[in-house]
């Protein structure tokens, strides 16, 4: 028996159980939800263990072998995202407890989230393109509904607004998958490796790269795709848009990037600079002009949001620099910037519970009368600026390092350079908000939002402290596991035959 | 919502549970024959919604209706995965089909098909008529 379909199972059955008992007992549907994550929470850590053991663990839906059947593949990269998914989901479920309160409906709420959670486990571990398409179209579905949860004029014109560019994403991917189905007749990622290294770098191969990268470019929201996101993560629960911001464009844009380029593709820096180099530029966009654009926002979260876009760019670069240094960095990003920006949402939604508004020109003094927010706030911040010995400095410093490596000092001292535009929005909440007198009536946030919150504090000084580990069991498997590239196929056709 | 002429009255109530017996036999054939659980769940859907249009119904018993509509949705899809961990527990392997195959094209064969059809016919169908019912009840909202 293998664990590896609890990973997307699981949370499915607690989308579907929750209708069925949530509106009878809140408080129990929302321990249930924050249980049902910690399940995740644990079964994602024994898989990081499990790929220590195993380069690749492969498991067949009811036995059917592949290329016919689906499978599930659980490789570093993948038990490392879902490790990430599970911390981010478990913080949020925690979160959301007192944070709903003054919402009706909550257990619909929870079914959502839990559904969510579903569809990002699902997209990371499917080694099945279509079955990918279903997951992500799962995620992105309940993430439409989140963002409207509120059911306010905002809310809605915001998800309205998200909805339409995610389904144009949506259907441009379909469209790439039709095709690829058309010229190799099989939907399998290792089948359809095979099949495309035989036809070599056609204009059938980068029209069909090309039209996966514009797909989730817009779902990870990278300038000029970005307009959707400073709309909707904002407008959503505070737990929804740490969950958005924190994993869900990481897991929709950019591991489905990075699994497709190395992985399906099969290409590399030696192989295609051209394409890397595209990353690059895309990625130095996004950080430039989402910090720019930042640094005047007046709103907590949507400057927050900003914020994503323009450190999501750190990711792309870390992929685009493409030796091992770089994509170890843009991988420890991914998760650094899951629990920073996961954990300043959070921040904010404890600000909003207390205070009613997220206008920064409305906020004062909150340092005094929030201070646990306030230090969790000042811990994200600090991480996201990358202030050693924060995780945050770790990710950066590797993606700088792997710009070093490959002979890019002008993109190693831009990345620095580009770093003062995070501190500088970064104070400007700060500033505003925790340290200007003022007086703005509010109590400190409720005991399960300090929990929340001191929970991804601690793992931010934890994980930062104990970096080498880090890279050592975690993201340093999860980055070879992207450039061991088309050996990927092998390794799972291997596995299938040994009968795991 | 307020129902139709008499005419469609007479009509519908002949042809509703005519209706509703072919999405069943949809269902139930689905691993014999064109069709299945989602196609029967959508005929069952339309009987359902067909009876609401031709009769009408009044707000406080389509909230009912919708309420016990979303739960029978969420029966289907537990249903549906509890089959599926079914065959991770008896036979180790997630989606197994882990029931006797039986003969092929006899109405009892294929396994755990028929099983999967009929969940996802109950999903479909609940699933399609709360649908329906929500917007019926924007439409309320609208008038008032």
């Amino acid at each position: 028996m293998t664990i590896i379909p609890l990973y997307f199972a699981i949370p499915l059955l607690a989308a579907f159980l929750i209708p069925v008992i949530g509106k009878f007992a809140k408080t129990f549907t929302w321990l249930f939800t924050t249980a049902v994550s910690f399940a995740l929470f644990v079964i994602a850590l024994y898989g990081v263990a499990a790929v220590q053991e195993f380069p690749l663990i492969v498991c067949k839906m009811g036995r059917w072998a592949p290329p016919l059947g689906i499978v599930m593949v659980l490789d570093a990269f993948s038990a490392f995202m879902a490790l990430v998914i599970s911390i981010v989901v478990f913080a949020g479920a925690l979160f959301s407890y007192r944070y709903l309160s003054h919402y009706t409906g909550q257990w619909k709420f929870y079914t959502l989230y839990m559904l969510i959670t579903a569809g990002m486990m699902g997209v990371v571990l499917t080694g099945d393109l279509f079955n990918m398409f279903v997951f992500l179209e799962i995620a992105a579905i309940s993430s439409y509904a989140l963002v409207a949860f509120g059911v306010d004029a905002e809310e809605l014109e915001a998800s309205f607004k998200y909805m339409v560019m995610g389904e144009i994403g949506g259907l441009t991917f379909l469209l790439a998958i039709a095709l690829i189905y058309a010229r190799t007749s099989t939907l399998n990622l290792a089948d359809i490796s095979n099949v495309m290294q035989m036809f070599g770098q056609t204009t059938f191969f980068w029209t069909v790269l090309g039209l996966m990268l514009f797909a989730f470019s817009i779902k990870a929201a990278f300038v000029p795709f970005h307009s959707w996101l400073p709309d909707a993560h904002p407008a959503a629960p505070a737990p929804v848009s740490s969950l958005l911001s924190g994993i869900f464009i990481k897991v929709l844009g950019i591991y489905t990037t990075a699994r497709m380029v190395f992985n399906v593709f099969g290409l590399s820096r030696a192989n295609a600079p051209m394409f890397f180099n595209i990353l690059i530029v895309l990625g130095l966009l996004s950080i430039t002009f989402a910090g720019l654009t930042a640094l005047n926002q007046k709103d907590y979260k949507r400057l927050l949001g900003y914020s994503s876009v323009s450190q999501i760019g750190y990711i792309m670069l870390g992929f685009g620099i493409g030796n091992y240094y770089g994509v170890a960095g843009a991988i420890f990003f991914i998760l650094a910037h899951a629990l920073a920006k996961g954990l300043l949402f959070l921040t904010s939604g404890a600000v909003v519970h207390a205070t009613g508004t997220r206008d920064l020109n409305k906020l004062a003094g909150l340092g005094e009368k929030m201070p646990t927010t306030a230090w969790s706030f000042r811990f994200g911040g600090l991480s996201l600026i990358g202030i050693p010995p924060l995780v945050g400095f770790w990710a950066k410093f590797w993606i700088i390092l792997g710009a070093l490596k490959a002979g890019m000092l002008w993109l190693a001292i831009t990345a620095i350079v580009l770093s003062g535009l995070t501190l500088y929005y970064y104070l400007k909440i700060e500033n505003s908000v925790f340290l200007k007198k003022g007086k703005v009536d509010a109590k400190p946030a409720p005991f399960t939002m300090r929990i929340a919150m001191v929970f991804l504090v601690v793992l931010i000084v934890v994980l930062g402290l104990g970096f080498q580990q880090v890279i050592d069991f975690v993201v340093g498997p999860a980055a070879n596991a992207l450039l061991r590239g088309l050996e990927y196929s092998q390794l799972v056709f291997g596995y299938v035959t040994t009968g795991f | 919502m307020r129902g139709m002429s008499l005419v469609v009255k007479v009509v519908t109530n002949i042809v509703v549970g005519f209706i509703f017996i072919y999405g069943v036999y949809i269902i139930l054939h689905g691993h014999l024959t064109p069709g299945g659980g989602f196609a029967g769940g959508v005929i069952i859907a339309g009987a359902l919604v067909l009876r609401i249009l031709a009769f009408g119904v009044e707000p406080v018993s389509e909230k009912r209706a919708e309420e016990r509509a979303s739960a029978f949705e969420s029966l289907g899809a537990l249903l549906f995965i509890g089959i599926a961990f079914a065959g991770l527990i008896i036979g180790g392997a997630f989606f197994l089909n882990f029931l006797p195959q039986g003969t092929p094209l006899r109405l009892l064969s294929g396994g755990i098909i028929p099983l999967c059809n009929i969940a996802i016919g109950i999903k479909v169908g609940a699933g399609l008529f709360t649908i329906f019912l929500a917007l019926a009840a924007i439409k309320y909202v609208m008038e008032d």
